[in-house]
């Protein structure tokens, strides 16, 4: 082991308990900061996961409000579009309302084929396309409830009233670990068929279009025609691409993103401090230490070096134990806020945050006393032993 | 003594502190010189500027004027930088209070110097190990400082002054912080070094005892050069 790694290792864990606990510190600081920062992700997880190959077709007035089926045909017919589906939002209650996960009433077919990402075998997918009765759920939601192919789901009407019972008929793996794996979907016909019966007036109503893309470098100009074509109708549509739709819902809590972002950041703010103020005593104590080093030849540099080197190899250590806690403490926040965050995964980008703000701690803790201590008179050094 | 076999000549050395607006003299005028392979004692009451003579032959202080020469070059002149390097090259420094690091073992603090050097990891403790077999410490090498008596701590910080070979060594109230019979074996050690190695000692002092081993006492009194003793005959 080279001489200097040895010092600085020694030097670092000279006192035990002080290090230990500015350990503890940086390791709450940290993997706090990488939870925090996992959160905000998962927030934002919709945004991330959508297509550049999608559009959304809205109500220009308000979500809340419905559009025609009657458009489909339109929008099929709009220049650069590949296809066409719809969905309605369900918000069914399955069994307590602490069981949330979105559900939504969807045309089968041409919804599965624009989203590829839900990997679904070919025959469940065969098999939901044909039971209207039918539903297809995310591998997460099917592992939260140990839902199984087969399995009855009942689900208690909100917006649309009654006990609704869907057989489970296909589960999908997200091709991607950002893939929504939260969702059930069932038949739109199903509930448009109800509508019928039970609210002819609420029937043919369409929440949202999915409108598949080819080119999406011509996702505007698409969108532009769409709306051009209900322009000046009683429902005249928003056109957005997925990817703006989601976070259309993310800004409605963005003043909450932002303050848990800014909390993440003090953290590692607090932290600096604590460990500035745990280098400045370490420095302070080996005063005649440094005086001595210079005296014996040793320049300025090798003096800030001893202190630098110590200073990132605590927090070094730290960064790597909060990152490794990350992981277990946001599986754990996982499994305990269920289905609310639909991906929850600590990024790479997370990690190598923690990691560099760790760096970031080391050097900030070390710089005044390093630079005090480089510049100390050896005299005056010296003098501080007698 | 021949001028031209000077280890140090000191010419007009004047040393002042600054407190509080006013100028304090400690050193006033000092001519001096020590010849290669003397042992020379620095005596004088507290206060009396002993220390800061000792630090500004170390190279450790800045004179406020005057000229230190070492080999014929002027240290006084020296850069923070070159400053260092003389220091590692030519000085060996032994502390009252030992000043070994308690994080290092007795063969790793006589190492420390080296690291200033080019040799080997190997090389270093070599010289290390040697170094310490010179005070008789070799079965000391892993201990701590903490596990070592005051005596022994001095030793290992002797061996750490002998260890890069310097042409001078400083100490400053060697024996300060033990008591007797260890301060002989100390002093005995210096005397060993000086005679035997013609190690170049220049040593602070209050004890008349441990001034006597060495063969050059000079006597300082409110900051100035009271004339030499020569302890050479006196001792024969």
């Amino acid at each position: 082991m080279p001489f200097l790694f040895k010092l600085l290792l020694k030097n670092a864990f000279r006192h035990k308990l002080r290090t230990a606990l500015t350990l503890v510190g940086l390791v709450v600081a940290l993997s706090a900061f990488g939870l925090l920062r996992t959160i905000v992700d998962a927030w934002y997880a919709g945004v991330e996961a959508s297509s550049s190959t999608r559009l959304v077709s809205r109500s220009a007035i308000s979500l809340t409000f419905p559009l025609p089926l009657s458009y489909v045909q339109r929008l099929k017919g709009v220049e650069g579009v590949s296809g066409v589906s719809w969905a309605n939002w369900f918000g069914g209650i399955y069994i307590t309302e602490r069981n949330f996960f979105p559900q939504f009433a969807v045309e089968p077919a041409s919804y599965l084929a624009l989203y590829p990402e839900y990997k679904l075998k070919d025959e469940e997918r065969l098999a939901f396309i044909r039971d209207r009765q039918g539903c297809v759920v995310g591998r997460k939601l099917a592992d939260k409830f140990g839902w199984k192919i087969g399995d009855q789901i009942p689900l208690r009407g909100t917006i649309y009233p009654g006990t609704w019972t869907f057989t489970v008929r296909g589960i999908w793996d997200g091709a991607e670990a950002k893939t929504d794996e939260s969702q059930l979907l069932f038949h739109w016909g199903l509930l448009n068929e109800s509508l019928r019966k039970r609210a002819a007036k609420r029937a043919d109503a369409v929440g949202v279009y999915i409108v598949g893309i080819n080119e999406p470098q011509n996702a505007a100009a698409i969108s532009q025609r769409i709306d051009a074509q209900f322009k000046n109708s009683l429902a005249e549509t928003l056109t957005e691409t997925e990817s703006a739709f989601q976070l259309s819902f993310v800004s409605m809590s963005e003043a909450i993103l932002v303050a848990v972002q800014a909390v993440s950041y003090i953290i590692v703010i607090i932290i600096m401090a604590v460990m500035a103020n745990t280098m400045t005593m370490t420095a302070r104590e080996r005063l005649a230490e440094y005086a001595t080093l210079k005296a014996l030849g040793f320049g300025p540099g090798f003096v800030a070096r001893l202190l630098f080197g110590e200073s990132l190899m605590i927090a070094l250590v730290g960064g790597a134990l909060g990152l490794a806690l990350t992981l277990p403490i946001a599986g754990a926040f996982a499994a305990a806020a269920g289905t609310l965050f639909p991906v929850f995964q600590v990024s790479e980008l997370t990690m190598a945050l923690q990691m560099l703000a760790a760096l970031v701690v080391g050097s900030v803790a070390a710089a005044w006393p390093a630079w005090k201590m480089s510049r100390i008179d050896i005299v005056q050094g010296l003098r501080h032993v007698a | 003594m021949s001028e031209s076999q000077a280890l140090i000549r000191i010419e007009g050395l004047s040393k002042a502190y600054q407190r509080g607006g006013q100028q304090i003299p400690v050193l006033l005028d000092i001519q001096l010189q020590v010849q290669a392979g003397e042992f020379v004692a620095l005596m004088g009451p507290s206060g009396s500027g002993k220390s800061t003579l000792l630090n500004l032959i170390a190279g450790i202080d800045q004179p406020s004027s005057g000229r230190i020469l070492f080999k014929g070059v002027d240290i006084a002149t020296l850069g923070e930088g070159a400053l260092a390097d003389w220091r590692a090259a030519n000085v060996g420094f032994i502390f009252q209070f030992y000043n070994l690091m308690p994080v290092l073992t007795a063969l790793e603090n006589v190492e420390l110097p080296l690291l200033l050097t080019d040799l080997s990891a190997r090389q270093r403790r070599q010289h290390a190990e040697a170094a310490l077999q010179m005070v008789r410490l070799e079965d000391r090498m892993d201990h701590y400082p903490n596990e070592l008596s005051g005596g022994q701590q001095q030793r290992v910080a002797i061996a750490r002054a002998l260890v890069s070979d310097p042409s001078l060594i400083v100490a400053d109230e060697p024996t300060g912080d033990l008591d007797r019979v260890t301060g002989q074996e100390v002093l005995d050690l210096l005397e060993d070094l000086n005679r035997n190695l013609g190690k170049t000692i220049v040593m602070v002092t209050h004890d008349p005892k441990a001034a006597a081993r060495a063969r050059r006492l000079i006597h300082l009194e409110k900051g100035v050069l009271v004339p030499d003793e020569d302890l050479e005959g006196s001792k024969a």
